[in-house]
C-alpha cells in the first residue's frame, strides 16, 4: 500500500505546553521538526483552569523563561490579570499568578507555532513508534537496548527521524467520569489517543493510569457577584518574561472573585459520596492528593467550616467563569444542587459540567534525569504523560526533553539542573527519582534550596544555559551579564561606604525607629535592620547613581539575607558533593553483595546517574550509600589499574 | 587549597607515661603556637626548623602550665599527612591529654574524624591505597552483621532523646511548608510565638546532652563490663552501689533482676558501661528464661565481667555454668555477703574454676559486703590497675566518637539559637527552615539517620583515631 514516508529530525506528538515548548526549543535550534496533534484548534490549549504561575508554578515558569522557552512570553501577551502571591512573606515565596485569556493564549501560541522556521504543524493520531534494536555495548555511559527511528500515524503515514519527544498530556485512552456518566474522550470532549499505549507497551514501557478533574464552568450572568469578594489584580504588573518591557503589561485588568462553601455544601457532599465514582471505586486512576476535588476536601477536612472557592473567568470574549478550588466528579444533578448552596450561585446556570479524566502515564523511573528513556535511545518525554501535573510542569518538562533532544541529535552533553539550580531540577529529580504515585504538582515545600531559587533571579541562575544551549540570543544574555555586574558594583559600594556618628545620621536613625550608631557602619549593614532598607537609606546614602529596579531588587535581598543565604549555600555544597560521584551505567549491583536486598532491587530499577540521587530514591537506606560509595571507590581504582 | 587544621590524641587512652597530640593543617604550627612556651617563656614554635623536635611547656592563660611536654614540628609536605604536622608528647594519662586537646581544639583546630589523618595521608598521595580491596573485605564482613551495629547501639536512651529532639524538629518544619503550600487551611497565626516556646525547649535539651557529654555519659560507650551471677547474689546491689543511686530492683527473692539493667559509671576518668544481667541458674520461669538467655549473650560481648558469689551459699553446678560461660572473658570474682557467714573461701572457688575448666585460671578475687560497702575500693583499684596496664581495653575511638557528636549537638544548637535569631528579627517563616533543616540533619548524623557528606569518612573511620 503507498503511503506517505518523510524524513525530518524530530517527531513532537502532542501540542500541550510540554508539546510546544519542546517542538519550538528543537526547531529554534534548527531541526527540522513535526509536532503531531488530534486537533489543530486545541494547540496550548489550557483545559483546567485559567491561570498560568501560582506558587512554585510561577518559579517555573521564569525559569522556561530564563532558559530561552515561550510560556513566559505567551502569557504575557494574554494575560488579563496578574498579581505576585505571598507578598508578606520571604522572598524565596513571592509567586507571581496570572489570568489568562484561554483562547487567546491558545491562539498566540499557536501562531509562534505557525511562524516558526524548521516546524510543521501536523493534525494526526500517531499510533506507532518505529524502533530498532540497539547494540550499546561500546558506549559506557548507555544502556539502551533499541533506538528509535521514527513515528507511523492512524492514516499510515511514517516520519523518520532521530528523536521522538512524547507529550500526550491526558489523551492516551482518556475517559471522563461525570457521576455515573462516562464519555471515552480527552479533555473538553476532545478525540482521546486510543492506539499509541499499545505500541508503547511493545517497547517494554511501563504504564500507570492516573486521574485529575477540573470544576465546573459557569454562565457569569447567573452570579451574583454582590455576595462575593472582589479580588484585584496588582497595581504596577510585574511581568512573567525578563525580555517583556514591563510598560507592555500595564493594561486594564478583569477581577476575580472570591467566595465559600458552607456546611450545606458539605452534607450536600457527604449524602452523595457514594455516587461519586471515586469513592465508588469506579476510578482506577490515582488523583493528586495536593490538587484535591472538593469532594477530597470535605472528608480529609472533616473539621473545616468552609473551603474557598474563587470565580474566575475564562477570556475577555466569553461569560464563562471557572469555580476554582471545587473540581469534583459527582453526577450533574448534585454537582448543580452543591454548586447553587455557594453564595452568590444560588441561581448559577452550568455550562460545562466538573469532571474527572483518567489516562495512560509512564512510570518516570525508565527515564534518565534528561528525560529519555533509558532503554531507548531517542525517545524522550515530557508533560502528564510523565506523572506530573499542572500546565508549568508540563511546559518546563517539554522545554528541557526538546532541549536534550536536540543536544543529543548533534552529539552534543544533554543538560541536567540539579535541585539547587532550579525548581525545574527538582520537579525533574522527583519524576524519575521518587516513588511517584499520583500526579506530581510543584511546591515551594519540594525544593529544599528554595532560599536561592526565587522567581527573581531565575534570569541569573540560568540565562547562561539558555544561551550556551542556543536558545537565548548573544543580546540578551548581555543584559544578564551587565545586571550581574551592577548587582555586584552596588553591593561592594554599599560594604564600603561607611557612615558615622555624625549628627545628621543620627537624627535619621532615630527618625526610622532604629537605633542610633555606636560606632561607624557600613550601609550594607544598616540595611540588614529590620526597619531600614535601600530606598529608605537614599536620604544618607549621597553617591548613589540611580539603578533598574530589577537591580535594587537583588541588591536588596542579598545583603539583607546574605546569612541565610550562605547557610543555604554550605547546605548546597554538602548536597553537591553527593551529586558529583557518579554511578556508572553499567555498574552491576548485583555484585554489591553488602547491600540490603530491597536497596538492590530498587537501585537495579531506578539505574540512577549519582549517588546523590541513588540516596534520595526510597528504600535505599544510609548505610547502603556507604556501601555504594565504598565500592565506588573500590571500582574506580579497579579500573585506573585496567587502564 | 587551603587545608583545615585537625587534632587528636593520637596514642591509646591509657595511663602510659606518654601520650601523643597529633595537629595537621595549615594552622598547625601556628595553633599549637599559641598555647606553648619554650623554657625561657617564648612563644618561639614558628622559628624553629622542619623535623626538630623541642623542650617546653603547654601554657593555660598565657603563664599557667598545663604540662612539660616535648614537640615535634614536621612542616609540609614531609609529613604523614604532607601537611604542616605538630606532635605534641605530653604525659600520659587520660585527664591530661583530654585537657591537651581541648587546649588545641579551642586555638582553632578541628577534632580530627577517625582515620582522618590516615586519610588524608591518602587523598595527599602520600600513602598509596591500593589496598583498597582489603579495606573492602573488612567493610564487607563486619556489613553482613554489623552495618546497622552503629546505630544498634546507640539504642540507648540519650539516642531516643536525639531521635525526639529530631522528630520534634521535623515537626514544625512540616506545619511551615504545609503552611507555605496551603495557606487555605493551615494557619500560621500564633505560630511565631508557639515556636520560640518549641526553640528554648530544644536548645534546653541540647543544652542537657552537652552537660551530659562534659560528663563523659553521652553515648552508650565505654568498658563493656558484665555482672553476672547466680540469682541473688548481690549483683543489682553491686550496680547500685557502683551508681549511688537504687536503680535495680533489690529484694531478697532470688531472680528479681529478670531483665538486664545498663548504667555508665566513670570510675577516676575511666567509663564503664555496667551491665546488671537476671542471675543464671536453670529455670522453669519463661521471663526468668529469657532474662538468662540474655546474660549470656551479652556476657559474651564483655570486655570485663564482674563475677558476684554469695559467699554464705553452697557453690553448685550453677556455678559451673556460669564459670564455664566466661571462660575466655577478663574475670574479677567477687565474694559477696562477707558480713554473712563465709561458706565459700578463695579456696573454694578456685577449685571450682579448676574443676569447670580442667586448668588453673589466676582470676582476680575480691571480698565484698554490698550491704556493709566493703570491697568496693579494692574493686575499683584493681578495675583502674587492669585498665591501665592494659589487660582490659577499650575502643580507641571512644573519645573521639564522643567529641565528634559533641561537635554536631553544638552545631544543632547553633543552627536553633539562628532560628531564635530570626524569629526576634521577625524573619518570614520560611526562613527559619533553613536553619531547622540544618539542626535536624546535624541531629541525624549522630544517630546515623542521615548521609553524611563525605562517606569515603567511613572506610577511613575503620582504621584508629589518631592514625
Amino acid at each position: 500500500m503507498p503511503e506517505i514516508r518523510e524524513k525530518v529530525d524530530v517527531c513532537v506528538v502532542g501540542a500541550g505546553h510540554a508539546g510546544c515548548e519542546a517542538a519550538l526549543a528543537c526547531a529554534r535550534l534548527g531541526l527540522e521538526t513535526v509536532i503531531f496533534t488530534v486537533s489543530v484548534d486545541s494547540i496550548a490549549l489550557m483545559p483546567c483552569n485559567p491561570n498560568v504561575g501560582g506558587t512554585s508554578k510561577g518559579h517555573l515558569v521564569r525559569e522556561i523563561d530564563a532558559l530561552g522557552g515561550e510560556m513566559g512570553k505567551n502569557i504575557d501577551k494574554t494575560f488579563i490579570q496578574s498579581k505576585m502571591l505571598n507578598k508578606s512573606k520571604g522572598p524565596a515565596v513571592h509567586s507571581l499568578r496570572a489570568q489568562a485569556d484561554k483562547s487567546e493564549y491558545s491562539r498566540a501560541m499557536r501562531k509562534v507555532l505557525e511562524n516558526q522556521e524548521h516546524l510543521t504543524i501536523k493534525q494526526a493520531e500517531v499510533c506507532e513508534l518505529l524502533a530498532k534494536s540497539y547494540d550499546s555495548s561500546s558506549e559506557s555511559d548507555c544502556i539502551a537496548t533499541k533506538k528509535i527511528t521514527g513515528v507511523k500515524t492512524f492514516t499510515g503515514a511514517v516520519y523518520e527521524c532521530k528523536a521522538v519527544i512524547l507529550c500526550t498530556g491526558t489523551y492516551l485512552k482518556a475517559r471522563c467520569l461525570c457521576g455515573e456518566a462516562i464519555t471515552y474522550t480527552g479533555p473538553n470532549g476532545l478525540q482521546a489517543a486510543n492506539h499509541l499505549t499499545d505500541s508503547l507497551l511493545n517497547l517494554g514501557i511501563e504504564i500507570q493510569r492516573f486521574k485529575t478533574g477540573t470544576p465546573a464552568r459557569m454562565d457569569g450572568n447567573t452570579i451574583d457577584y454582590s455576595k462575593m469578594e472582589e479580588q484585584f489584580g496588582d497595581e504596577r504588573v510585574i511581568p512573567f518574561s525578563f525580555s517583556t518591557n514591563p510598560e507592555d503589561v500595564q493594561i486594564e485588568q478583569v477581577s476575580c472573585w472570591l467566595t465559600y462553601t458552607n456546611e450545606k455544601t458539605h452534607e450536600i457532599i457527604r449524602e452523595n459520596l457514594d455516587r461519586s465514582p471515586i469513592y465508588a471505586g469506579i476510578i482506577e486512576g490515582t488523583g493528586p492528593r495536593y490538587c484535591p476535588s472538593i469532594e477530597d476536601k470535605v472528608v480529609k477536612f472533616a473539621d473545616k467550616e468552609r473551603h474557598q472557592v474563587f470565580i474566575e473567568p475564562e477570556g475577555l470574549h466569553t461569560n464563562e467563569m471557572y469555580v476554582g478550588g471545587m473540581s469534583s466528579s459527582l453526577p450533574e444533578d448534585v454537582q448543580l444542587a452543591m454548586y447553587r448552596t455557594v453564595p452568590g450561585l444560588e441561581h448559577c446556570k452550568i455550562v460545562r459540567n466538573a469532571y474527572a479524566i483518567e489516562y495512560d502515564c509512564i512510570n518516570p523511573r525508565q527515564l534518565y534525569p534528561t528525560l529519555e528513556f533509558k532503554d531507548i535511545k531517542g525517545l524522550f518525554s515530557g508533560g502528564q504523560f510523565n506523572g506530573s501535573s499542572g500546565y508549568e510542569e508540563a511546559a518546563a518538562q517539554g522545554l528541557i526533553a526538546g532541549i536534550n533532544a536536540a543536544l543529543t541529535i548533534f552529539g552534543k552533553e544533554p543538560i541536567v539542573l540539579d535541585r539547587s539550580q532550579a525548581y525545574i531540577g527538582v520537579l525533574i529529580d522527583d519524576l524519575v527519582t521518587k516513588e511517584n504515585l499520583e500526579p506530581y504538582r510543584m511546591m515551594t515545600s519540594r525544593a529544599e534550596y528554595r532560599l536561592l531559587l526565587r522567581q527573581d533571579n531565575a534570569d541569573l541562575r540560568l540565562r547562561k544555559i539558555g544561551y550556551d544551549v542556543g536558545l537565548v540570543s548573544k543580546e540578551v544574555y548581555e543584559l544578564t551579564v551587565q545586571k550581574k555586574k551592577l548587582i555586584a558594583q552596588e553591593i561592594e559600594r554599599l560594604k564600603n561606604t561607611v557612615i558615622g556618628a555624625a549628627k545628621e545620621n543620627q537624627e535619621f536613625l532615630s527618625s526610622h525607629g532604629s537605633a542610633t550608631l555606636k560606632t561607624a557602619a557600613s550601609l550594607a549593614e544598616l540595611m540588614c535592620r529590620p526597619e531600614l532598607n535601600y530606598k529608605i537609606l537614599s536620604e544618607i546614602d549621597l553617591n548613589r547613581t540611580p539603578l533598574p529596579e530589577e537591580v535594587i531588587e537583588q541588591v536588596e535581598i542579598e545583603i539583607k539575607y546574605e546569612g541565610y543565604i550562605e547557610r543555604q549555600s554550605r547546605q548546597v555544597e554538602q548536597y553537591k558533593k553527593m551529586e558529583k560521584k557518579r554511578i556508572p551505567a553499567d555498574l552491576d549491583y548485583n555484585d554489591i553483595s553488602s547491600l540490603r536486598l530491597e536497596a538492590r532491587q530498587k537501585l537495579i530499577s531506578y539505574k540512577p546517574v549519582s549517588v546523590g540521587q541513588a540516596s534520595r530514591i526510597s528504600g535505599v537506606s544510609p548505610a547502603d550509600i556507604s556501601v555504594l560509595i565504598v565500592y565506588l571507590e573500590h571500582y574506580h581504582s579497579l579500573k585506573s589499574e585496567e587502564i | 587549597m587551603k587545608t583545615d587544621t585537625i587534632a587528636a590524641i593520637a596514642t591509646a587512652l591509657s595511663d602510659s607515661g606518654i601520650g601523643i597530640i597529633r595537629v595537621s593543617g595549615d594552622d598547625a604550627v601556628v595553633i599549637v603556637n599559641q598555647i606553648f612556651r619554650n623554657s625561657k617563656k617564648e612563644q618561639s614554635l614558628l622559628k624553629y626548623e622542619s623535623h626538630t623536635i623541642h623542650y617546653g611547656f603547654i601554657v593555660e592563660d598565657d603563664d599557667k602550665i598545663i604540662d612539660e611536654v616535648m614537640i615535634s614540628v614536621m612542616k609540609a609536605p614531609k609529613s604523614y599527612t604532607t601537611e604542616n604536622t605538630v606532635e605534641i608528647n605530653c604525659h600520659g594519662g587520660i585527664f591530661m591529654m583530654r585537657k591537651i586537646l581541648d587546649m588545641v581544639l579551642k586555638a582553632g583546630a578541628r577534632i580530627a574524624e577517625p582515620g582522618e589523618f590516615t586519610k588524608r595521608a591518602f587523598l595527599n598521595g602520600r600513602i598509596d591505597l591500593s589496598k583498597a580491596e582489603a579495606v573492602m573485605d573488612v567493610i564487607q564482613a563486619k556489613n553482613e552483621f554489623a552495618l546497622q551495629s552503629s546505630i544498634k547501639q546507640l539504642k540507648g536512651s540519650i539516642s531516643d532523646k536525639i531521635r525526639s529532639l529530631r522528630e520534634e524538629i521535623l515537626y514544625e518544619i512540616a506545619f511551615i511548608e504545609s503552611a507555605l503550600d496551603d495557606p487555605e487551611h493551615i494557619s500560621l497565626e500564633g505560630y511565631h510565638d508557639r515556636l520560640n516556646g518549641k526553640v528554648d525547649y530544644i536548645i534546653n535539651e541540647l543544652d542537657n546532652l552537652l552537660r551530659s557529654a562534659d560528663n563523659g555519659r553521652i553515648l552508650k560507650e565505654g568498658i563493656h563490663t558484665v555482672i553476672v551471677g547466680k540469682p541473688n547474689a548481690g549483683k543489682s546491689s553491686l550496680l547500685n552501689l557502683l551508681i549511688g543511686e537504687e536503680k535495680a530492683i533489690v529484694t531478697d527473692i532470688a531472680g528479681t533482676t529478670r531483665d538486664t539493667l545498663e548504667e555508665l559509671i566513670s570510675l577516676d576518668g575511666i567509663t564503664l558501661n555496667v551491665i546488671d544481667t537476671a542471675g543464671i541458674r536453670c529455670t522453669e520461669d519463661q521471663v526468668e528464661r529469657i532474662g538468662v538467655e540474655r546474660a549470656r549473650k551479652i556476657s559474651s560481648d564483655a570486655d570485663l565481667i564482674l563475677y558476684v558469689v554469695d559467699s554464705s551459699v553452697e557453690l553448685d553446678e550453677n556455678d559451673e555454668d556460669i564459670i564455664r560461660m566466661i571462660q575466655n572473658k577478663k574475670v574479677i570474682i567477687l565474694l559477696n555477703k562477707s558480713d554473712l557467714y563465709e561458706v565459700v573461701n578463695e579456696k573454694n572457688i578456685s577449685d571450682m574454676v579448676r574443676k569447670s575448666l580442667n586448668h588453673d585460671n589466676d582470676y582476680k578475687i575480691i571480698k565484698t559486703s554490698t550491704k556493709e560497702e566493703k570491697g568496693i575500693q579494692i574493686l575499683t583499684d584493681s578495675i583502674k590497675e587492669m585498665f591501665f596496664h592494659g589487660n582490659i581495653s577499650y575502643n580507641d575511638e571512644v573519645y573521639v566518637t564522643n567529641m565528634r557528636h559533641k561537635e554536631k549537638i553544638m552545631d544543632a544548637k547553633n543552627s536553633m539559637l539562628q532560628v531564635a535569631d530570626s524569629l526576634e528579627m521577625d524573619m518570614p517563616e520560611d526562613f527559619y527552615s533553613i536553619d531547622l533543616m540544618s539542626a535536624y540533619a546535624s541531629l541525624g548524623m549522630i544517630i546515623g539517620e542521615e548521609v553524611g557528606d563525605d562517606l569515603v569518612n567511613e572506610i577511613f573511620s575503620k582504621f584508629c583515631m589518631g592514625k
